[in-house]
């Protein structure tokens, strides 16, 4: 199994999720990392803080944001999760507006989660499975496009 | 030639930065260390770096530093990366 596999918990994945705004969409993400046991409730407020005080500088490419804070008592273990979002969301980013594609991560630590950083990184400058998980009807077809192209 | 990449948290944005800054810089074979930091650390590394990567939306809080900002769009596009320091270091 892949770092990047083993990242997202088993629930972390949801296709197909409502979000009105962007606050909506970043909890949506947060909500998974709770499921799926590496984040205690109050990290999806601590994303909210972020992008309250750095504005939403973690859509790093068209259509796809990684919100994340830093490691707090709230993260039990470092993870991430992915919301694809039903309808695209204005993220109020000036190059990658909108979003679809929202992932939650959480860290222990700064450095302990890299491995996972880097393949997420391969697989997100992958543009044919971004258009791949963008179409994805399941969790199933996330989950085997993760350990695609690795 | 020292180079940080700077986002709020540290841990997300700025470590994906410095790896796709790391690859470029030995495709470019430019002898460099990049450092990943949060904007409170970045003020104070950013003083002794040559060149600082972040988002454009955290360019108007590092203005003042004596370094070169570069502000990346797109961070899985490592051509965009290429381009901005190659411009900046060749």
């Amino acid at each position: 199994m892949s770092a990047l596999s083993d990242a997202f918990g088993p629930g972390s994945i949801e296709v197909g999720v409502q979000a009105r705004n962007r606050e909506a969409a970043i909890l949506a993400a947060g909500r998974l990392l709770v499921a799926s046991g590496r984040t205690t409730e109050g990290y999806g407020q601590e994303m909210l803080d972020a992008l309250t005080e750095f504005g939403p500088y973690f859509v790093l490419a068209p259509g796809i944001a990684i919100a994340h804070s830093k490691p707090s008592a709230s993260v039990i273990s470092s993870g991430l999760s992915l919301a694809v979002l039903e309808s695209p969301v204005i993220f109020g980013s000036e190059h990658n507006d909108p979003v679809r594609l929202v992932f939650a991560l959480c860290a222990v630590d700064h450095d302990s989660h890299i491995d996972v950083l880097s393949e997420l990184a391969t697989l997100l400058s992958d543009t044919e499975l971004v258009t791949f998980m963008l179409n994805a009807s399941t969790e199933g077809e996330i989950r085997s496009s993760l350990s695609k192209g690795l | 030639m020292r180079i940080v990449a700077v986002c709020g948290m540290g841990i997300g944005t700025s470590v994906l930065l410095k790896m796709n800054a790391e690859k470029v810089l030995k495709q470019l074979g430019i002898d460099a260390t990049v450092e990943a930091a949060d904007m409170t650390t970045a003020r104070s590394l950013g003083f002794n770096a040559n060149i600082v990567l972040t988002t454009p939306e955290l360019v108007a809080s590092l203005t003042g530093l004596p370094a070169e900002i570069i502000s990346i769009d797109h961070f899985f596009d490592l051509e965009e990366l290429t381009k901005k320091l190659s411009k900046a270091l060749l």
